[in-house]
C-alpha cells in the first residue's frame, strides 16, 4: 500500500510551478476524445465501413530487387467478385525534379509514384507490384494469386557502407551524388552528401590534450505503431472523391493523393480517423492512393488494411546507419573540435533523415570547430519514413558515446563534462543558426542534482547520461473557432490527434478566451473543413496549433467586443476581454453589466450574424528542445542480457500545457529508445528479405520489460510563444541510445559500438575481454 | 461455400450470426458484428489489441475461430461500461493519462479487467507480466501501470 | 475448409482419417490460426478436439497424473497438486506466449506443432512424460522425446491425434525446473531451453535425474549424459559443471534469427546449470 501510494504521489502532486494566472494551460484536465477512446467507440483507420464496399489488397515484391519485364492481371480481373485491379500503369510518371517540401521531408514526386507502386524494378522485398479490388477479402487474397508477374531478379544491397562501395549493384542506374562539386561522372548508390559546421578542425585538434576516435553501426529499425495502415476511398462518377485514413496529416495525404491521381485538390476530401500511433511513420501515403485509384475503377469504395507482415516489410523504417566520430578536449574538459562522418540507409529512394542528424549530432555543446558530412545512401529497403526526431537518435547515439569515453578518459563526470561545453543562449549551433533562450544548461543541472543521479549503484549495475536535441518545426496550421448560440464554443483544428492534441489546443483555446474548459468542444475538422495544415510533426502541434488557436480566440474576442461596444453603444476602445467577459471601461467603466458568450450569443442574429474566430498561420519561431536521460542497468554476465533498472528524462518543455502528456511523450520516447538499444533490428536473410516481419521477432519492449519511467519537466518559456510552448514529442527518443550504451560500458568496462546491444553482442564482447 | 450458423452471448445479449470457417472472432467481431472496439494490430497474438474474454478467459479474439464461441460467452470491451458509468478501470485511465493514440487501449484495459476479477491486489511486477502481451508503443507503459494499481486499490476500497 | 467438434475420439479419428492428411487438429489454436492467416497450412478440416472429455481433464493417476492434451496453460497455473508434484512442467507451459495465450494454448499443441524450441517439450522429457495417442488402429503410448521427429514434424500417422500426457509419480526428494533464455523478459520464442528433473536419496546422492534440452537441435533432446554427469554425485558445483560440459557437448544449434550457434551453445550449460540447482532445492525441500 505504501509503495502504492508513493507511486500516485509523482503523478497527483504536479511538480511545476503552477502559473497562478494560467487557469487551464499546466493542469491535468481531462482529454475531450478520453471517453471514446477507453470504450472501443473511437473509430481508427480500419474501423470505417460503407455499404457497397470492396476490400483492396496488394500483390508485392518477393525479391529485394527485380526488373519487372510484365505484369498479367488478365487472370485475376476475370475472378468473379473480382471489381478492378491497378498496376504502374495506372499512375503518372513524374520527372525527378518534382519536388515539395512537406514537415520534416522532402517529397519527391518522380520517387513517391515508384514507390507506392513499382515502375521499372521492385526495389525491395514488399514493394507494390500491383492491387486488386474484390467483394471480399478472400477473394481479394485469390486474385492477388493469379497476377503473373515476370521478373528479372537483380543483385541487391541493404548494408550502407555495401552500398556505397564501386561496383554494388545499383539501386538507381542514373543516380548522380548531389552535393559533390564538381558532380561525380559515375552513378553510384550515394543520393547526396551534405556538411554542416564552422571553425577550423585541424586547429581545433591540434589545441586537444586528448582525441577519441571511434566508428559506430546500427542497424535499421522500424516505428513500431500498433495501428496498421489503414484507408477506405470512395471515388464517385463525377470525379469527385473522399477519402477516410489513418494519417498524421490529412491534408498532405490530400496533395499527395491529388498528385498521384491527377486531379484536384478541391475534389478530394479527406477525413483523418483516429490514428493509432505514428511516431512520423504516417506522413506519407501507401494504400490510399492504391484505395482512390481502384475505387475510381470499380465506382465503389475500397478499403485497405495493411497486415503487420505488410507494415514491416513495406512501410516506414528508419536508417540503420555507419558513423565515425573523432572529439578532442583539453585536460580540463573543454571541446576543442568535433567531426562527424554519417552515412544513413535511405532506402530505394534518396531522402535518410541524414540531414537531420548531422545538424543535431553536435547541438548540444557549443563548440569553435565542428563539423559533420552525411551521405544519404540508396539500399533495397522500403524508403525510410520520418521516425521521431528523424536522424538524431543516431547522430547523438555517436557523439555521446564519444564524449562519454572523453569524460572517462579525463576523469571528470560526464554532466560536468557537458556542463562545461553545454550550448547556451547566444551559442552558435554546431550546424549555423545561433541559439535563441534554450534549456541544455538546465536540464544538465537539474540532472545534476536529481535522486536518481546522486543514489548509489546496486553491485554489478551501471549508469549512463546522454543529452539530447531537436529542433522542433511550425508550420502552415488553421484553426477556427465557432460562437454556438448558446455560448459554448467548438473548436476546428486540422492537425491528427496523435496523443492528447485536442486536450492542450482545447485549453489554450479555453485559456485565451477565459471560459471554462467544458465549455469548448475540439474536432478535427476534414480537409475541407478548415485551410491548409501541416502534419501533426515536428512536434509542432501544441507549438503551432497553440499559435492558431490563440490567433483564433484573439479574434474572436475583437469580434465578441465590438458586439459588446455595439449592444452598449459605446467605442470599441472603451470595451476590454477580461476573464471570458466584455466588460465596459475607461470612461464607461461599471456603467454596464459585463456581458459572457452567453449573452453575447444569444443576441448574435441581431447585433451582425455568427462569430467566428479564424487563424492561418505559418507560425515560426519553434523553440528547440534539450534533454538529458539518466539510465542504470544491470548486465547478465553470463547470457549477456541488459534489463533496465531505472530511467530519468529530464526535458525542457518551455511550457506544459498539459503535463500528464508531456510525460507520457518522456516516457513513451525513452522506451522505444530501450527498444532500440537492446533488440530492435531488422534481420535480413541473403537474398534481402526481411525474416522478422512481425512483433514476434521484431521486439518492441513489453510491460515487463522496463521499470517506471521518472520524469522531470523542465521549463524554460519559448518566448515566441503566447504560453511558451516548444514541443516535446520528438527529443525523448533522440538520448536513450547513447545513455544505455554508456551504461552498460560502465556496468562492463566495454564500450559497445554497434546497436542494439543484444545479448549475443554483448555476451561476445564479454568473453572477448576474458 | 457453407457458412457456420453459431449461437453465442456477447456481452451479455444473445447473438447468432454467419461465418466462414476460416474466420475468426475477430474478424466476425468487427467485420459482421461492427464491434470494431477490439483492433487488429498483428493478427498473431503478438500485440493483445484484440483482447477479449471467453467464458471469462482473457484471449485474443485473432486466435480464436469465431465457430469456436458457439454456446459460449464473449465480452468485449463495448460491454465494459455499464450504461453512462464507466468502469472504474476506464475512469483511472482517463484520469492518469494512461493512453496517448488510444488504439492499445481497449485491450489493455479487457485484459486489466481480467487481471483484477482474479486478483484485488497485484503488485507492479504482476501488473508488468499479466499485460506483457499487450504492446503499447506510445507511453512506454508507466502510466498505464500506474492506472490499474489506483484501480485495484481503489476498489478495494 | 471445414470446421468440426467431434465429441468422441472415434468421430476424431474417422474424421482426420476421411481427411488423408488434410485435416488438421484445433485445441488452443494458437499456433494453427497462425499458420492458417499467413496461408503456411491450407486443411480441408480443422477437427476442433475440445469437446472430447479427455483431451480437457486433469485426473490422478497412480500418483502423477493423466493431462488431457488440450487443457489451457491457466488451467494447468490453477491446479495446486499439479504444479506441486511438477513445478518445472507447469513453469514451462506457462512460459509460453501472454496471459491470452495462456487462456488458449495446450501442452498438447505445443508439443505437436513440433517447434524445436517449444518450451514445454524439455521439461515433458525431463519429467519422463508419456503421449497418449489415439488412432485408426486403437490407441498407443510414446515417451514425449520420441513424439518429434524434426522441425514441425511428428511420429503422429494419418488418423491419429495427440489425446493427454501421463507426468508420473516421483519418490521423495524430487525437484524439476525449467528455464529458457529470451531476449525480453515476455513473448519471444526460446533462444535455448533446459528442463532438468532429479531425484535425491536420503543422504542426499542422486538417485535418478533426466534432462531435455530445446531449441539447440532439430528436435529437444534428451540429454543422457547430463543426467549420467549427476547421478551418484551430490550434485556438487563439479558435478554440475560436468553436466554443463555434457550440455553443451550436446547441442547441435543453428544460426538464425534468434540465436547463433556459439551463443545457443554456450547460454544452454548456463542455463542448465541454474535450473539443475533449482530443482535441486526443490528436491531438498520435498
Amino acid at each position: 500500500m505504501a509503495a502504492v501510494e508513493k507511486i500516485f504521489n509523482d503523478t497527483i502532486t504536479d511538480r511545476e510551478t503552477q502559473d497562478k494566472t494560467l487557469k487551464w494551460v499546466g493542469t491535468r484536465a481531462p482529454r475531450p476524445d478520453g471517453v471514446d477512446k477507453v470504450t472501443g467507440r473511437a473509430k481508427f483507420g480500419a474501423d470505417t465501413y460503407l455499404p457497397n464496399m470492396l476490400y483492396g489488397k496488394v500483390l508485392r515484391s518477393p525479391h529485394a530487387h527485380a526488373r519487372i519485364r510484365s505484369i498479367d492481371m488478365s487472370r485475376a480481373l476475370a475472378l468473379p467478385g473480382v471489381k478492378a485491379g491497378v498496376t504502374r500503369d495506372d499512375f503518372p510518371d513524374y520527372p525527378a525534379g518534382a519536388v515539395q517540401p512537406a514537415g520534416e521531408m522532402v517529397i519527391n514526386y518522380r520517387d513517391m509514384t515508384r514507390n507506392i507502386m513499382a515502375r521499372e524494378k521492385a526495389l525491395y522485398e514488399g514493394h507494390a507490384v500491383a492491387a486488386v479490388a474484390a467483394v471480399n477479402e478472400r477473394v481479394a487474397r485469390q486474385a492477388l494469386s493469379l497476377i503473373e508477374v515476370d521478373y528479372e531478379v537483380l543483385p541487391h544491397v541493404i548494408d550502407v557502407e555495401e552500398a556505397m562501395k564501386p561496383g554494388a549493384p545499383l539501386v538507381r542506374e542514373d543516380l548522380i551524388t548531389e552535393g559533390v562539386e564538381p558532380a561525380p561522372e559515375e552513378p553510384s548508390n550515394i543520393a547526396k552528401r551534405v556538411e554542416f559546421g564552422h571553425g577550423d578542425l585541424d586547429l581545433g585538434f591540434s589545441k586537444a590534450d586528448v582525441i577519441i576516435e571511434r566508428s559506430f553501426k546500427t542497424q535499421p529499425v522500424h516505428q513500431g505503431y500498433i495501428e496498421p495502415h489503414a484507408c477506405l476511398a470512395s471515388f464517385s462518377e463525377d470525379g469527385q472523391a473522399e477519402l477516410w485514413c489513418s494519417t498524421q496529416g490529412h491534408y498532405v495525404a490530400r496533395g499527395h493523393c491529388a498528385k498521384l491521381l491527377q486531379m484536384d485538390v478541391s475534389k478530394l476530401r479527406v477525413t483523418c480517423s483516429e490514428i493509432g500511433g505514428g511516431f512520423g511513420g504516417k506522413t506519407v501515403v501507401y494504400l490510399e492512393p492504391l484505395a482512390l485509384a481502384l475505387s475510381r475503377k470499380a465506382c465503389q469504395p475500397v478499403k485497405m488494411v495493411m497486415t503487420r507482415d505488410e507494415v514491416f516489410r513495406a512501410s516506414g523504417p528508419t536508417s540503420g546507419a555507419s558513423m565515425d566520430v573523432r572529439i578532442g578536449a583539453t585536460k580540463d574538459g573543454r571541446i576543442t573540435a568535433g567531426e562527424a562522418v554519417l552515412k544513413f540507409q535511405a532506402g530505394a529512394f534518396g531522402g535518410s533523415p541524414v540531414p537531420a542528424a548531422a545538424q543535431c549530432a553536435f547541438a548540444p555543446y557549443d563548440l569553435d570547430n565542428v563539423k559533420t558530412i552525411g551521405f544519404d545512401v540508396l539500399c533495397n529497403r522500403p524508403k525510410v519514413a520520418a521516425y521521431r526526431a528523424p536522424g538524431a537518435p543516431l547522430g547523438e547515439y555517436a557523439v555521446e558515446s564519444v564524449v562519454d569515453e572523453l569524460a572517462k578518459t579525463l576523469e571528470i563526470d560526464p554532466l560536468e563534462f557537458r556542463l562545461k561545453n553545454a550550448a547556451k543562449e547566444g551559442s552558435d549551433s554546431s550546424y549555423g543558426p545561433k541559439f535563441g533562450p534554450i534549456g541544455c544548461v538546465e536540464t544538465l543541472e537539474t540532472a545534476q542534482n536529481h535522486d536518481h543521479y546522486l543514489s548509489t549503484l546496486k553491485p554489478g549495475q551501471g549508469r549512463g547520461v546522454a543529452s539530447g536535441y531537436w529542433f522542433n518545426i511550425g508550420g502552415q496550421t488553421s484553426a477556427t473557432l465557432n460562437l454556438c448560440e448558446d455560448g459554448s464554443v467548438a473548436l476546428v483544428v486540422g492537425t491528427p490527434d496523435i496523443g492528447g492534441s485536442r486536450a492542450s489546443l482545447t485549453m489554450m483555446a479555453a485559456e485565451s478566451l477565459g471560459v471554462e474548459l467544458d465549455k469548448v468542444r475540439p474536432l478535427i475538422g476534414d480537409t475541407s473543413a478548415l485551410g491548409y495544415n501541416m502534419l501533426t510533426g515536428g512536434s509542432r502541434v501544441t507549438f503551432a496549433g497553440g499559435i492558431a488557436v490563440h490567433g483564433a480566440a484573439e479574434d474572436m474576442i475583437k469580434q465578441l467586443r465590438e458586439r459588446a461596444a455595439a449592444t452598449w453603444d459605446v467605442p470599441i476602445d472603451d470595451v476590454e476581454w477580461h476573464g471570458g467577459q466584455a466588460v465596459a471601461v475607461n470612461g464607461y467603466k461599471d456603467q454596464e453589466d459585463p456581458m459572457g458568450l452567453l449573452d453575447i450569443a444569444k443576441d448574435m442574429a441581431k447585433s451582425g450574424g455568427p462569430i467566428v474566430g479564424r487563424c492561418s498561420t505559418n507560425a515560426q519561431g519553434a523553440g528547440p528542445s534539450f534533454g538529458c536521460h539518466i539510465v542504470d542497468v544491470d548486465v547478465d554476465k553470463e547470457t549477456g542480457k541488459v534489463s533496465v533498472a531505472r530511467y530519468t528524462v529530464i526535458q525542457d518543455a518551455g511550457k506544459a500545457v498539459h503535463p500528464s502528456y508531456v510525460e507520457g511523450q518522456y516516457q513513451g520516447g525513452a522506451v522505444q529508445g530501450i527498444g532500440w538499444a537492446l533488440n530492435e533490428e531488422y534481420i535480413y536473410d541473403e537474398n534481402g528479405k526481411v525474416e522478422n516481419a512481425g512483433f514476434l521477432d521484431y521486439r518492441v519492449p513489453v510491460c515487463s520489460d522496463v521499470p517506471m519511467i521518472d520524469t522531470v519537466i523542465v521549463e524554460v518559456p519559448n518566448p515566441t510563444h503566447p504560453y511558451g510552448v516548444r514541443g516535446v514529442g520528438e527529443t525523448p527518443l533522440v538520448p536513450p541510445l547513447a545513455a544505455i550504451s554508456n551504461a552498460v560500458e560502465n556496468a562492463l568496462d566495454i564500450r559497445f559500438t554497434e546497436l542494439p546491444m543484444s545479448p549475443p553482442r554483448v555476451l561476445a564482447a564479454i568473453e572477448s575481454v576474458g | 461455400m457453407t457458412r457456420e450458423h453459431i449461437t453465442t452471448t456477447i456481452n451479455g445479449d444473445p447473438v447468432e450470426f454467419l461465418c466462414d470457417a476460416e474466420q475468426t472472432l475477430l474478424d466476425v467481431l468487427r467485420d459482421e458484428l461492427r464491434l470494431t472496439g477490439s483492433k487488429e494490430g498483428c493478427a498473431s497474438g503478438d500485440c493483445g489489441a484484440c483482447s477479449v474474454t471467453l467464458d471469462g478467459r482473457l484471449v485474443c479474439a485473432c486466435l480464436v475461430l469465431a465457430a469456436e464461441v458457439e454456446g459460449h460467452e464473449v465480452t468485449t470491451i463495448e460491454g465494459m461500461a455499464v450504461g453512462d458509468q464507466l468502469h472504474p478501470l476506464q475512469q483511472k485511465f482517463l484520469d492518469h493519462a494512461a493512453l496517448q493514440c488510444g488504439v492499445c487501449t481497449p485491450g489493455f484495459l479487457v485484459a486489466a479487467k481480467a487481471l483484477l476479477d482474479r486478483n484485488s491486489n497485484p503488485t507492479e511486477t504482476e501488473v508488468r507480466f499479466w499485460l506483457a502481451g499487450n504492446l503499447c508503443r506510445c507511453t512506454g507503459y508507466d502510466k498505464i501501470v500506474r492506472a490499474v494499481l489506483d484501480t485495484a486499490a481503489e476498489m478495494r476500497g | 475448409m471445414r470446421y468440426e467438434v467431434p465429441e468422441t475420439k472415434g468421430e476424431a479419428v474417422s474424421l482426420l482419417a476421411m481427411a488423408e492428411g488434410g485435416g488438421r487438429v484445433l485445441a488452443g489454436g494458437t499456433d494453427l490460426l497462425v499458420q492458417l492467416r499467413s496461408g503456411m497450412v491450407k486443411p480441408d478440416v480443422v477437427v476442433d478436439i475440445k469437446k472430447i472429455v479427455e483431451t480437457r481433464e486433469i485426473t490422478a493417476e497412480n500418483g502423477g497424473f493423466r493431462v488431457g492434451a488440450a487443457v489451457t496453460g491457466a488451467e494447468l497455473d490453477e491446479h495446486k497438486a499439479l504444479k506441486k508434484l511438477w513445478p518445472g512442467v507447469v513453469e514451462a507451459v506457462e512460459l509460453i506466449g501472454s496471459t491470452q495465450i495462456q487462456g488458449r494454448a495446450s501442452m498438447g499443441g505445443n508439443l505437436c506443432n513440433a517447434s524445436p524450441a517449444a518450451d514445454t517439450v524439455p521439461a515433458l522429457i525431463a519429467a519422463g512424460a508419456q503421449c497418449h495417442i489415439a488412432g485408426p488402429d486403437g490407441e498407443r503410448t510414446l515417451p514425449v522425446e520420441e513424439f518429434c521427429t524434426g522441425p514441425g514434424v511428428t511420429n503422429l500417422q494419418t488418423g491419429e491425434f495427440l489425446v493427454s500426457f501421463t507426468l508420473p509419480s516421483r519418490p521423495p526428494h524430487s525437484g524439476d525446473a525449467y528455464l529458457r533464455f529470451i531476449p525480453r523478459t515476455e513473448m519471444d520464442i526460446a533462444v535455448v531451453g533446459v528442463g532438468v528433473s532429479l531425484s535425491l536419496d536420503s543422504n542426499g546422492i542422486c538417485v535418478a535425474a533426466r534432462v531435455g534440452l530445446g531449441a539447440v537441435a532439430a528436435t529437444a533432446l534428451l540429454v543422457a549424459e547430463a543426467a549420467d554427469a549427476l547421478i551418484g554425485t551430490s550434485v556438487d558445483e563439479g558435478a554440475i559443471e560436468n553436466m554443463i560440459s555434457a550440455i553443451r557437448s550436446a547441442c547441435r544449434p543453428i544460426d538464425d534469427k534468434r540465436g547463433t550457434i556459439v551463443y545457443r551453445t554456450q547460454v544452454s550449460g548456463v542455463l542448465a546449470g541454474r535450473a539443475c540447482r533449482i530443482a535441486l532445492q526443490r528436491a531438498e525441500q520435498s
